[in-house]
């Protein structure tokens, strides 16, 4: 094994590490807003690791070009989606977990500094 | 190079394992499109570490396809939820 072999392993076993633990968390978290947190970050981090690791044992330049296609992507794609799914459960009134310390958003709300009513609702 | 993409491969699988038991226990709707993102997470995992076994690209389009495919999913079920309600 060369040493780039060498640092691909560690960087993939690192990532799958990563996505293991995310699998884990989105198993046990208690509800929708703490599994996203499991979901989106160390996801994200593994798949980047994972990508690295493949990236360094590619021969052709395009091909590492598509993995960093690959990692753009993602890096730009994963905090919106999980912005949207968490906008989306909250106002569809999903419920938080009794362990939830602090809600801003309903204190918010109460105090009528924006209103959920007021949300500009993008008719879709 | 072999051992360890094996290794790999099967930490891929017990973690989308989990997943899969989220995408089945819900309760909600938010939750099962969570569940499914990181399953799409998981796969193109799985695709770049196979790459990386054998040293060949054949499979990298499909990689970005995927990733661009997840997150439009992801968006318009996201825009459902709102509509509908979870």
């Amino acid at each position: 094994m060369s040493l780039g072999d060498v640092v691909a392993s560690a960087l993939i076993l690192t990532g799958v590490a990563l996505s293991i633990t995310a699998g884990i968390g989105l198993h046990r978290f208690p509800d929708v807003f703490a599994r996203m947190h499991a979901a989106t970050k160390p996801a994200t981090l593994g798949l980047v690791l994972v990508l690295a690791g493949a990236a360094i044992r590619m021969d052709q330049r395009g091909d590492v070009a598509k993995l960093l296609l690959v990692m753009a992507l993602q890096f730009l794609t994963a905090p919106v989606g999980a912005h949207m799914v968490g906008r989306a459960a909250y106002r569809a009134g999903t419920e938080l977990s009794p362990t939830t310390s602090c809600d801003e958003l309903a204190r918010d709300d109460a105090a009528g500094v924006h209103g959920r009513e007021e949300a500009p609702h993008d008719g879709g | 190079m072999i051992l360890v993409t094996s290794v790999a491969l099967g930490g891929v699988v017990v973690a989308g394992l989990l997943c899969l038991l989220r995408l089945l226990r819900g309760p909600s709707l938010a939750d099962r499109i969570v569940a499914l993102d990181a399953l799409l997470v998981l796969i193109v995992s799985g695709i770049a570490i196979d790459a990386a076994r054998t040293g060949e690209g054949t499979y990298l389009e499909v990689l970005v396809v995927a990733a661009l495919l997840g997150f439009v999913g992801t968006v318009n079920v996201a825009r459902f939820i709102e509509r509908r309600g979870a």
